[in-house]
């Protein structure tokens, strides 16, 4: 029996209006900076100001460092885990899951408590050992990403036989961990790198209470000040986001056939 | 001193014992095969040599060496898995080349090494192809050439064609046992294929609830099955209940028929009711040679195989099968039609242990 197609057209319709036509809304009011006609002013405005680029560079190379560490702590361990220690695996998830039921507020709070220049590891002291505790704190929010597509990933491939395989040929688990897992879990380091770097770019609690200069707490600033700025930020932050899941989906197409021949 | 010597290898998971009692011994360049059911312990057994499994006691060596507490990289055992294993993210050439860069090996010699494993299993073009663009049985013989590159002292196979279809399994185990021939490494085989331990083997290790049932060449485990279990594993037989009529002469009665066995029974009383068993293949329904043993019986089943026609014969209460080629000129008999088929007595295997009545 051929079943109607118009129901699911009007749902993708009702959809993409509601997603899209806000979006339109916001872009079209932030070309309106010149009166009677369109511009890209704000743009260029935002673009020319010296506090956008210092808080972008800034959450940018903040996104970098904690795209590496959570790499560094989260593949090794979702490895372990599939590998040797499967009975902590709950334990691990709702661990990783914490972060999105904690309230960003509640863990800053708790970091200024813990981390205090008067406390036993003052990290609030210097802006460089405040930024190195912010980097923390965002691998901590980005953990249910990050361990979640990487866990994903290891899934896919039978990691206890290409690690044994491995070890029949004499490799030590630093060489299996980085010339062997590593590269078959690419794809789903770099989806968990790319939401994280989508999170990072734009978050405001835990570096606004941190009195740093991210770029979150300036999209704040331009947005309680200006008029026809925070729109032209707001389209901005969404390309970022935006081409961060197409490379979601570019490396995820590219890596289709290599993880065909893992069984 | 054989090359590698297996005592007393025992593993348990818990409470669970796994395997138990294992002693085997083999030689330099011998083929053996690990053959049983699943969860008959002869994986976890070649997981052991290969140091994946620690062994709850016993000992492992190889070449005088014991590897029990050596890691698996330190080993030297060249392994073969079911799902291939090849690293998805290089191509055939570094897969094949892997072992000898971990060894840090020169790179001439891994370009050399490469190139004469890729002769060996018959893929000399396909160094630049990744996994995902082989079939199944050309990966399977990359994991075989990638396994031996690095020489080792021992290769284990684990059920490395069960993957494969039937027709590319018959090939790639005559390839393996080829290049294992050619190259004279020590091999241990895990499968559960009578028919590729048959083939492949110098020698087959039956296993059954995680003991070794019996050793022996493939000609002494088809033909002269120990046990019930190895006589009902490997190949069709017919298994029957019989009673000892004189162990001296072997003398004995199935279904109240007197038959005999080629010798005595040296460790069977008068009474004693045994396990018999015969293959269909050496059951005839040719009756007038005297020197066989006869039985008088009526026809049960008649199976058209196309070459061959299993015919099942009931006696007065147990059955056996009986295998005769298709003669075209001469139509298999009919059901319920009386009939009196023979044996020699040396086929009549009379198995250990005593039955109740």
């Amino acid at each position: 029996m051929k079943q109607s197609k118009v129901g699911p057209w009007i749902a993708i319709i009702i959809g993409t209006l509601y997603f899209v036509v806000p979006l339109i809304a916001t872009f079209e009011f932030s070309l309106r900076m010149r009166r009677g006609e369109y511009s890209f002013d704000s743009y260029a405005i935002v673009l020319a100001d010296p506090r956008f680029q210092e808080s972008f560079l800034y959450s940018t190379f903040q996104s970098l460092a904690t795209i590496i560490v959570g790499v560094l702590l989260v593949v090794p361990t979702a490895y372990w885990i599939q590998l040797r220690l499967p009975r902590l695996r709950g334990i691990v998830e709702f661990l990783t899951l914490l972060p999105l039921v904690i309230p960003a507020i509640c863990l800053v709070f708790g970091y200024l408590r813990l981390y205090n220049s008067s406390s036993w590891l003052p990290m609030t002291g210097n802006d460089t050992a405040t930024s190195v505790l912010l980097m923390f704190s965002y691998v901590a929010l980005s953990l249910p990403y990050m361990y979640r597509a990487v866990d994903t990933g290891m899934r896919a491939i039978d990691v206890r036989t290409l690690t044994e395989a491995a070890e029949s040929l004499g490799a030590k688990w630093p060489t299996i961990l980085f010339f062997v897992i590593f590269p078959n879990v690419r794809v789903a380091i770099l989806s968990g790198a790319f939401l994280t770097f989508a999170i990072v770019i734009g978050e405001f609690t835990m570096a606004s209470l941190l009195d740093r200069p991210a770029f979150g707490p300036y999209l704040q600033l331009i947005g309680a000040n200006r008029a026809y700025e925070p729109p032209a930020l707001a389209i901005m932050a969404f390309m970022i986001t935006w081409a961060c899941m197409g490379f979601i989906q570019l490396f995820g197409r590219g890596a289709r056939g290599a993880a065909i021949g893992t069984v | 001193m054989a090359f590698l010597e297996i005592n007393n290898l025992r593993k348990s998971f818990g409470a669970n014992r796994v395997v138990e009692n294992f002693d085997l011994a083999v030689e330099r360049g011998e083929f053996i095969s690990f053959l049983g059911p699943s969860g008959c312990g002869k994986t976890t057994t070649l997981r052991m040599v290969a140091g994946f499994e620690t062994p709850t006691s016993g000992s492992i060596r190889i070449d005088g060496q014991d590897v029990v507490g050596l890691h698996p990289s330190q080993r030297k055992v060249g392994m073969v898995f079911q799902s291939y294993a090849l690293f998805p993210n290089m191509t055939v050439a570094q897969n094949v080349a892997f072992g000898l860069k971990v060894a840090k090996r020169p790179s001439a010699e891994i370009g050399t090494r490469v190139e004469e494993m890729l002769k060996l299993i018959k893929l000399p073009a396909l160094g630049g192809r990744y996994p995902y663009q082989l079939s199944g049985g050309q990966q399977q013989r990359v994991a075989l050439a990638r396994a031996l590159a690095i020489k080792p002292r021992v290769l284990l196979l684990d059920e490395p064609l069960s993957a494969l279809d039937a027709k590319i399994r018959v090939s790639l185990r005559e390839e393996i046992r080829a290049v294992q021939r050619q190259l004279g490494i020590t091999t241990i085989y895990v499968t559960h294929d009578q028919e590729e331990a048959l083939s492949m083997s110098d020698r087959i290790v039956v296993m059954n609830e995680g003991r070794v049932d019996q050793i022996g060449t493939p000609f002494e485990i088809y033909n002269r099955p120990r046990t019930r279990f190895v006589a009902s594993f490997v190949g069709t037989l017919n298994i029957l209940k019989a009673k000892i009529l004189d162990p001296v002469s072997g003398r004995i009665a199935i279904d109240d028929q007197d038959v005999r066995a080629s010798r005595g029974i040296p460790d069977g009383r008068a009474g004693d009711i045994r396990t018999v068993a015969l293959r269909p293949e050496a059951v005839s329904l040719e009756n007038r040679v005297s020197d066989r043993n006869h039985l008088r019986g009526v026809i049960e089943e008649v199976s058209f195989l196309g070459s061959v026609v299993r015919i099942r014969v009931q006696f007065n209460g147990s059955s056996i099968s009986l295998d005769t080629f298709n003669n075209p000129g001469l139509p298999p008999p009919e059901r319920g039609a009386p009939v009196t088929v023979s044996f020699a007595p040396e086929d009549l295997l009379v198995l250990e242990g005593t039955e109740a009545a």
